[in-house]
């Protein structure tokens, strides 16, 4: 942890500049605006081979504005935060807002959803690891792969990543915050070879808080293990079967439901969840919910991309969907009051069963385990799905062997009714908090 | 003028920055260890306009502006960027950087200006080429003449963008060249109902250009027929077949079936490091003889096209594939040198904070023999694949996938009932052995695509003419 104080210093004259920006934007005749500033600074190192490959210095910073001359809108961004850049970018921010047309829903937040208290969530946590240091870490990491077994024969290296920053949020209701938080993983990539079979695989780790990251040799061994386990892979025949999705690849499947979900997919009819609200979504086990407050969690947030204070809050209970995920002009548009996701949700969590992973295999039975997805096969309208799999076929709650060159398809709507079970397998690397997900049916087109 | 005195106008003036200094910088930067060095200065403007629900509902301008410096030594590389461009910053990256480099004498380079480069594009200002009120007209005349188009019609969103960038490049050799890079993109997506039924269709194009082009052969009206008509296709839509079958594919845009089967597997870096499934394969079959891909950066105005690319080196039109025979791979720098072969102008960076790698340009396939009509009737039973939405590989396994959004059964040789999407999946080392008849009809894409690596995305082309694949996996539903 940094001192208060000290963050203080680092904050305070971002907060001058988005202050100055919302008062040029008065100043050039603007009835509202928003303004937002962000710094970051970050270490990658990758090694391979047992060597240095690359040492990349980051150091990024972005602007932006949003105007509103009555309900007319225009933004403009920018990564110079000079003072002339400032003007610059607020009349080309203006000079947009004359040209688009009034819309009613436009405007910034309700004044009394603004968040009003701002404890600390525990997201700052540098990391200060010398290049050298962070190397010798990557190096340790790949070596755990590369040795893991003969048949591990070649690496894309591992990377060490450290990144922290600063974001500011300010508006022209007075709210005005900032807040410092760090990002920092651990990833490793390696091939395995066995006659003309050639086969990648990867694993990483991410946390807040370095202390929180897997060690290099857990994520060596792991990249090595998921590597090897894919070697002679076959294809499947086309059948219907349950398809269990493993938690990593899991997340995606809410993914698509939180777009269905989500206000700008309501308001525009492009959603396969049309009129859901209070209406079984899932079968009646399962419980949805948004934790946007969890100390040192990589989705954690007091408020959202609008100043609007975020909330815990359900949303499937019982299988019935409770609420949307709305910004301000979206709910506006639907009639609705915003439910504090501009940007998106936060720390979305499925509650799991009892089941660990192999009592998920042995839910499954007989049937596919899906590790990989490929393509974005995804129809947001209509809910169709169709996507490319890899992973095992599974006969009495055993991985018998592994399969590739495969399709999964089916509707989204069918398949969230036919959740089975949720894993206690939880992959907590993501905004999406989900254990293995197993479906009862799905086409599987193969030879 | 003269494009390197347009850039350095644009970039070094403001930030009292000469030629000496960027010698000056160099000259911390190399060292007799160091291969390859480069500084890479970008600055540009970009903008969008959004239509949605009937009215101009957003807009927004923004500047990116930054230096990228690099130090290559072997096959180690060290990199360093800032939004600021002002000497000591760049001084102090350029010693971060050399940091990747332990020893070795200091030498000193002497900038000579490249300027005797072919240019694909003109160095427009697409955001200066329309007045912001014909911009907002254009959209408003597109959303009212699409909503005439059909009753079904109940969602018309319009977007359109322009970005206007200009780079500046300076390697270790003493080479300083420039580039201004104009590209234009217009969109237009409805929703369509009927019967209680919801469907979508898009389309859109653009290229290195301004906004003109979508004025010229009526074009933004085009993508909005085409928008509609794709909609009222899925509208009719079926249950997509499972398995292995016969696919016809159609000319253009399926053309990233190039991209994804092959053209990443073929990219320099992943060959050198033995990670990609074409990894010593050249000289081999790797399709049938019917097929030559090609990789050409120098298309006039399309969307993957570039004069130089990130690195500074003339764009090639490059022979992947020769009547079936793998001929060679895309290179940047970095990946040539280690592999003892030529750069071929495919060195791409998504900005100035990202390092280079090898990337696609515009990849196609050059027409074949055939009437698209004879190679639909060749077919007895099989799928129709006419647009896709997006793909991905694993460059390692060689399994690749495409998403059909438009496709239609074949039956008895004619084309009869659409279908929904599905997404085809196959092994990007046998697809293009299967190809049994190619069309005489090659189309490029309208200038839509945008591809992803690494986390970086860079505008790209692809196009072919009509194919047919013996034998593909297509994932739909009807087991």
């Amino acid at each position: 942890m940094q001192n208060p104080e000290h963050i203080q210093q680092q904050i305070n004259p971002l907060k001058d500049i988005v202050q100055r920006l919302l008062d040029e934007a008065k100043k050039q005749g603007a009835t509202a605006a928003e303004a937002g500033l962000s710094q970051e600074n970050g270490l990658s190192v990758t090694a391979r081979l047992g060597e240095v490959e690359t040492i990349e210095h980051h150091c990024d910073q972005g602007l932006g504005v949003t105007v509103y001359f009555g309900q007319r809108k225009g933004s403009a961004s920018t990564t110079d935060l000079s003072l002339e850049s400032i003007k610059e970018t607020v009349n080309a921010a203006c000079s947009i807002a004359r040209y688009t047309s009034e819309d009613s829903f436009s405007g910034l937040p309700d004044p009394a959803l603004l968040a009003t208290e701002f404890p600390d969530l525990d997201l700052n946590h540098p990391w200060h690891i010398h290049a050298d240091a962070a190397i010798s870490l990557a190096i340790d990491c790949e070596n755990a792969a590369r040795n893991y077994h003969p048949e591990i024969t070649n690496s894309e290296g591992a990377t060490v990543n450290t990144h922290q920053g600063i974001r500011v949020l300010g508006n022209s209701l007075g709210f005005l915050q900032g807040y410092p938080s760090t990002r920092h993983s651990l990833s490793c990539s390696v091939l395995a070879q066995r006659g003309d079979s050639m086969q990648r695989d990867y694993w990483f780790s991410v946390a807040r808080n370095p202390v929180d990251l897997e060690l290099p040799q857990a994520v060596g061994i792991k990249a090595a293990e998921r590597t090897l386990r894919r070697l002679a892979a076959r294809r499947l025949p086309t059948q219907q079967c349950a398809v269990l999705f493993a938690a990593e690849v899991a997340s995606s499947l809410l993914g698509s439901f939180i777009g269905a979900i989500s206000g700008g997919a309501l308001y525009r009819k492009s959603s396969f969840l049309l009129d859901a609200l209070d209406t079984p979504i899932f079968p009646g086990f399962v419980q949805i919910t948004e934790q946007p407050h969890l100390p040192c969690a990589l989705g954690s947030a007091n408020y959202d991309s609008e100043g609007v204070a975020t909330q815990d809050r359900v949303l499937v209970e019982d299988g019935v969907l409770r609420s949307y995920v709305l910004s301000s002009y979206s709910a506006r548009k639907l009639g609705l009051q915003t439910t504090g996701n501009a940007g998106g949700v936060r720390n979305l969590t499925i509650t799991p069963s009892e089941l660990d992973f192999n009592g998920m295999l042995n839910s499954l039975h007989t049937g596919l385990l899906v590790t990989e997805l490929m393509g974005q096969g995804v129809n947001n309208v209509t809910g169709d799905y169709s996507r490319g799999a890899a992973g095992f076929w599974v006969e009495n709650g055993v991985m018998l062997y592994p399969v590739e060159e495969i399709t999964i398809a089916g509707n989204l709507k069918d398949m969230f009714k036919q959740l089975l079970a949720v894993g206690n397998d939880v992959d907590y690397r993501g905004n999406i908090r989900t254990g293995s997900l197993l479906l009862e049916r799905m086409s599987l087109a193969g030879e | 003028m003269e494009l390197l005195t347009l850039a350095k106008q644009a970039i070094l003036t403001p930030a009292n920055l000469h030629d000496h200094h960027i010698e000056q910088i160099m000259a911390r930067l190399i060292c007799s260890a160091v291969d390859v060095a480069d500084i890479y200065f970008q600055s540009s403007h970009s903008e969008s306009w959004l239509l949605e629900g009937g009215i101009i509902k957003d807009g927004s301008h923004s500047i990116e502006q930054g230096v990228g410096v690099r130090a290559v030594a072997g096959d180690k590389t060290g990199f360093a960027y800032s939004d600021r461009i002002e000497l000591p910053v760049l001084l102090a990256a350029a010693d971060n950087v050399r940091a990747i480099v332990r020893q070795g004498q200091n030498t000193a380079v002497n900038l000579r200006q490249n300027s005797n480069n072919q240019r694909y594009y003109a160095p427009l200002n697409p955001l200066q080429s329309l007045a912001d009120q014909q911009k907002v007209d254009l959209l408003n005349y597109v959303d009212t003449e699409t909503r005439k188009l059909d009753s079904r019609i109940e969602e018309v969103i319009v977007s359109l963008s322009g970005v206007y960038e200009q780079i500046l490049v300076a390697d270790h050799a003493g080479m300083l060249a420039a580039d201004i890079r104009p590209l234009v993109r217009m969109n237009v997506s409805v929703i369509v109902v009927d019967k209680g039924r919801r469907e979508q269709g898009s389309m859109g194009g653009g290229g290195r250009t301004d906004y003109s082009y979508f004025f010229e052969q009526d074009r933004a009206l085009g993508y909005a027929k085409e928008a509609v008509r794709q909609a009222l296709v899925n509208l009719e839509s079926s249950e997509a077949p499972a398995g292995n079958m016969t696919v016809v594919l159609g000319p253009g845009w399926p053309g990233i079936l190039l991209h994804e089967a092959i053209g990443h597997g073929l990219e320099g870096d992943f060959n050198r490091k033995g990670t990609s499934a074409f990894s010593g394969r050249v000289g081999e079959r790797v399709a049938s003889n019917l097929c030559t891909v090609v990789d050409d950066g120098t298309l006039a105005g399309c969307r993957g096209s570039l004069s130089i690319d990130d690195e500074g080196t003339a764009t090639e039109n490059t022979v992947l594939i020769e009547n079936g025979i793998l001929k060679g791979y895309m290179q940047d720098k970095l990946n040539a040198r280690l592999m003892g072969v030529k750069p071929t102008g495919n060195g791409r960076r998504e900005s100035y904070a990202c390092l280079p790698m090898p990337r696609m340009t515009n990849t196609y396939m050059l027409p074949g023999q055939h009437d698209p009509e004879e190679i639909i009737k060749s077919v007895k039973n099989g799928l129709y694949a006419k647009n896709f939405a997006g793909g991905q590989v694993d460059i390692t396994s060689g399994k690749f996938v495409f998403s059909a959004n438009e496709a239609y059964l074949i039956e008895d040789g004619k084309i009869t009932r659409p279908v929904k999407g599905a997404t085809l999946i196959g092994n990007g080392p046998d697809v293009l052995t299967k190809v049994s008849m190619v069309g005489n009809d090659l189309q490029l894409d309208s200038g839509v695509g945008t591809c992803g690596k690494d986390g970086q995305s860079v505008p790209v082309g692809v196009g072919q003419p009509s194919l047919k694949i013996d034998q593909i996996t297509v994932g739909g539903t009807g087991v």
